[in-house]
């Protein structure tokens, strides 16, 4: 029996009409939004959203950056100051945003290809000087909104429209390459794991430095499919079934490929000066009295 | 209103063209600057960088020159007047961002200090190869101002004159040095801040329920707000109408890209900045910009001495081209002389402009050194026959 | 509407930019001239080599580059050779005479040398030989003036070096005159 046949049978005439907690949060006029049905990106912007509540920010002090690709839309339906910026691009933006107004509270979400093809170089300077942004990447393991090309995140052995026989390539995994950059905080969870999601959205939300949060989401239409692996349902059943929990797991350890273990926690939660904060107590130190302290 | 004098370092000096450049950025306001090092323009952001610690502002060096141009998109969107600074190669890499600070409106100042090109080209020596570059580089219909210095006061005085630009069109506007001109040390007169005149940028007064941030007022110009203000702007380098939203539509392409391209091309005469001399009734007009200006300007005068009547029309703004005023010079005189350090750019420009009512003759350089001033003077001898 | 165009060349190291930057100081600064400086980049840069160009004009400096020199000041031998087929005929030689040995000068070129290297060594730092030969290139020229190269100099060397600064220019501006005079 399905859901919605299950609805038509109960009696909700004597309960109170709620909204969901989510709409303020929401351009609502923007909505319905282009993703698929059964696509992972609007369950984690739920979580996202969530977590905004829950750490009570200041939303007029959060500003959101995104690239291009179908996460680069994130930006769009967030009721926030938003930014949608270019192909692979949005944490140099973050960059100058954070540093001309370090008030802000600055969050990339983009997508794999986004953050770690064309932008990959970007993600590993931002995180080297740890600039305090937090940086979110919905992997899906393709680039969907060009059709199902192969990325950087793609394991080996799926097939994609540009690896037609079968990727030969070495993925990356992104938690292993934001470690080695520097990176403050490092944390992975799929769309499966929503309460865990939503309180690790929270935590960085909290934290200074260059934080950086993998989501694994199903992306139906392109990956899925293609790779004969279900809907997006089987998907999550299957983040259900993979995945471990293993907080302050080694990043050299949790690479993720076709079948096998899905490693998810928090990997790595660190403190360093962050670039504003060095910058400044640098130049304090080595100039004194001609320094004007910067915050702004 | 007038300069903030922490950033102007008010005296006579004496500087090379690089140095003066940043120190206009400074009197204009600039407190942010993300760059990426090039010859011959590194000059600029390395004395930025020793600058701004005192002055109150930052400056980061970026992992290339992709992020240092959206790194400075960023910090509009901070709030502050900014600026990037490159040379060819990385002009080429600045090009997707250049169309992405055109069709947000972001004021935004980029120097240029041309090399001989393409490619790795000739790094240590001029060229005038990228003046169609800053013009059609990046993909689709856009406007921008470039401006033409030929001495490092001019360095100076202009990039002042681009951010107040920048900040009253909301566009793109570029300062074309060369490597001459980025090297070349002279006097530079540094005014009392209470002389400079600053144009503030246009904040916007509305609250944030009325406020649509790509809303034109009167004159096809938005009023502008930043992060954090609770405007919760959206910005996209998409298609989008007056609230910011994408847009995609045949007719919303129209209404925006029309209205971008119309603040520049509806105020071209304006904009115009053309020094002429002994223009009226001359023989020939010779029609140059920037170094080789300064070239023209001996031969000009080794032809006046020969007893030709010979004007000088030099173009501090290069774009928007002028077209008004060249062709009214072109009925002044029976022949243009262009010299350039390039193979043949801005003279197609001033070909349609005179649209054939007189001959125009072209002084081509392939770039690595400025033009002999015989070469010059040879054509305007050529042109007046 | 008097113009001279100067070229000052030598190894990396001497300091040939700097005497540049005072000439150029001195000029468009203290004498209410104009002048025009060019830094060598480029192939012409290459190993050592290091050169400027000075403009000294009364107008504004048109074309910027001094291709026939009227002054020449070479503190290497390499910089002579490089550049003594470009100076004018009748044009002035200025050089340090023990780095220098200026052969098959060419006729109509007077020639003029000072023990820089010498004098600086005396003064107890070599490094000044390049502010002993800005002295000299005012001493024998008079194209800049005594009080504007003397202003320009101390507004471009570091805080506590003035005096030996001065000290070097000085004895190059003075060798210089009695060079003259004698002549």
């Amino acid at each position: 029996m399905s859901e919605s046949t299950l609805n038509d049978d109960l009696d909700l005439s004597g309960l109170p009409l709620v909204d969901n907690p989510v709409m303020p949060y929401l351009r609502q006029e923007r909505i319905p939004h282009i993703w698929c049905p059964g696509c992972g990106i609007g369950t984690t912007v739920n979580c996202f959203t969530r977590a905004l509540e829950e750490a009570a920010k200041d939303l007029d002090k959060v500003a959101i950056v995104s690239g291009i690709g179908c996460t680069g839309r994130v930006a769009g339906y967030l009721n926030l100051d938003s930014f949608h910026t270019t192909h692979g691009r949005a944490i140099p933006f973050a960059t100058g945003l954070k540093l001309a107004n370090p008030d802000l509270s600055v969050v990339v979400y983009s997508g794999d290809g986004d953050l770690f093809a064309i932008g990959g170089n970007h993600f590993m300077h931002a995180a080297r000087r740890n600039m305090d942004i937090l940086v979110v990447c919905v992997n899906n393991f393709t680039y969907g909104m060009t059709g199902g090309q192969v990325a950087p995140t793609t394991p080996i052995g799926a097939t994609q429209t540009t690896m037609p026989f079968g990727n030969f390539e070495n993925p990356a995994s992104l938690p292993f390459l934001a470690d080695a950059a520097g990176a403050t905080f490092v944390a992975r969870w799929t769309v499966f794991h929503v309460r865990q999601l939503t309180r690790c959205f929270k935590e960085a939300l909290g934290k200074k430095g260059f934080r950086f949060i993998e989501i694994m989401a199903p992306c139906p239409t392109l990956f899925l499919r293609r790779n004969r692996l279900g809907d997006g349902v089987d998907m999550v059943r299957q983040y259900k079934e993979r995945s471990v929990l293993r907080n302050g797991a080694d990043t050299k350890e949790v690479a993720v490929g076709m079948e096998g273990d899905i490693v998810v926690g928090t990997f790595v939660d660190r403190e360093r000066p962050t670039w504003l904060d060095a910058m400044n107590s640098h130049f304090s130190s080595v100039l004194g009295d001609r320094y004007r302290t910067y915050g702004g | 209103m007038t300069a903030d004098p922490k950033g102007v370092l008010t005296g006579i000096h004496f500087l090379d063209g690089d140095h003066a450049a940043c120190e206009g950025a400074l009197a204009a306001g600039c407190r942010f600057v993300s760059g990426y090092p090039i010859t011959p323009s590194t000059e600029v952001v390395e004395r930025f960088a020793q600058r701004i610690p005192m002055v109150g502002g930052v400056f980061i060096q970026m992992e290339d020159e992709l992020a240092a141009s959206i790194t400075m998109l960023g910090a509009v969107w901070g709030g502050k007047k900014v600026m990037t600074v490159t040379s060819g190669p990385g002009l080429s890499l600045m090009m997707e961002h250049l169309g992405l600070a055109y069709i947000t409106e972001a004021p935004c100042v980029f120097i240029d200090v041309q090399r001989g090109g393409p490619s790795t080209g000739l790094p240590t020596l001029p060229a005038q190869a990228d003046m169609m570059q800053v013009k059609w580089g990046s993909h689709g219909d856009y406007e921008i101002i470039a401006l033409c210095p030929n001495s490092p006061q001019e360095c100076f005085d202009l990039t002042i004159k681009a951010f107040n630009l920048s900040e009253q069109w909301r566009v793109p506007v570029f300062l074309m040095m060369d490597e001459v001109v980025g090297h070349m040390t002279e006097r530079v007169v540094i005014p009392e801040a209470s002389e400079i005149e600053i144009t503030e940028r246009r904040w916007t007064k509305k609250a944030p329920g009325d406020y649509r941030p790509f809303e034109a007022c009167a004159d096809g110009v938005p009023a502008m707000t930043k992060a954090g203000e609770g405007h919760r702007i959206h910005v996209t380098g998409l298609t989008h109408d007056e609230r910011g939203w994408p847009a995609l539509t045949p007719k919303s392409q129209d209404k925006l890209i029309r209205r971008l391209t119309n603040k520049i091309r509806d105020n071209a005469d304006a904009l115009t900045d053309i020094r002429e001399e002994e223009c009226e009734g001359a023989d020939v007009i010779v029609v140059s910009y920037g170094i080789t200006s300064r070239v023209a300007s001996s031969a000009v005068l080794q032809a006046r001495a020969q007893g030709l009547k010979v004007g000088h029309a030099r173009l501090v703004v290069a774009w928007p081209f002028p077209t008004t005023r060249i062709a009214y010079l072109a009925t002044q005189c029976r022949a243009m002389v262009v010299p350039e350090l390039n193979l043949g750019q801005m003279v197609h420009e001033v070909s349609r402009a005179v649209a054939g009512s007189v001959p125009v003759l072209l002084v081509d350089h392939a770039g690595g050194t400025v033009h002999e001033p015989q070469v010059i003077l040879d054509r305007i001898l050529e042109a007046a026959r | 509407m008097v113009s001279t165009g100067i070229r000052i060349g030598g190894l990396g190291g001497q300091g040939v930019i700097l005497s540049g930057i005072i000439l150029g100081k001195a000029a468009s600064i203290f004498d209410g001239r104009n002048a025009t400086l060019i830094q060598a980049f480029g192939p012409e840069a290459r190993g050592s080599a290091c050169s400027a160009q000075v403009t000294i004009a009364d107008d504004p400096v048109a074309y910027p580059y001094v291709q026939n020199p009227d002054v020449l000041v070479v503190m290497s031998a390499d910089a002579y050779t490089q550049f003594i087929p470009t100076l004018k005929p009748e044009g002035l030689l200025l050089y340090e005479e023990e780095l220098v040995t200026p052969k098959d000068l060419p006729p109509g070129v007077k020639a003029y040398g000072i023990p820089a290297t010498r004098i600086a060594e005396e003064l107890g730092r070599r490094l000044v030989l390049n502010i002993v030969m800005v002295g000299f290139f005012a001493g024998v020229t008079g194209v800049v003036s005594l009080v504007a190269a003397e202003k320009a100099l101390l507004s471009s060397v570091p805080k506590g070096t003035e005096s030996l600064n001065l000290n070097a220019f000085r004895r190059g501006y003075e060798h210089g005159r009695s060079l003259v005079a004698a002549a």
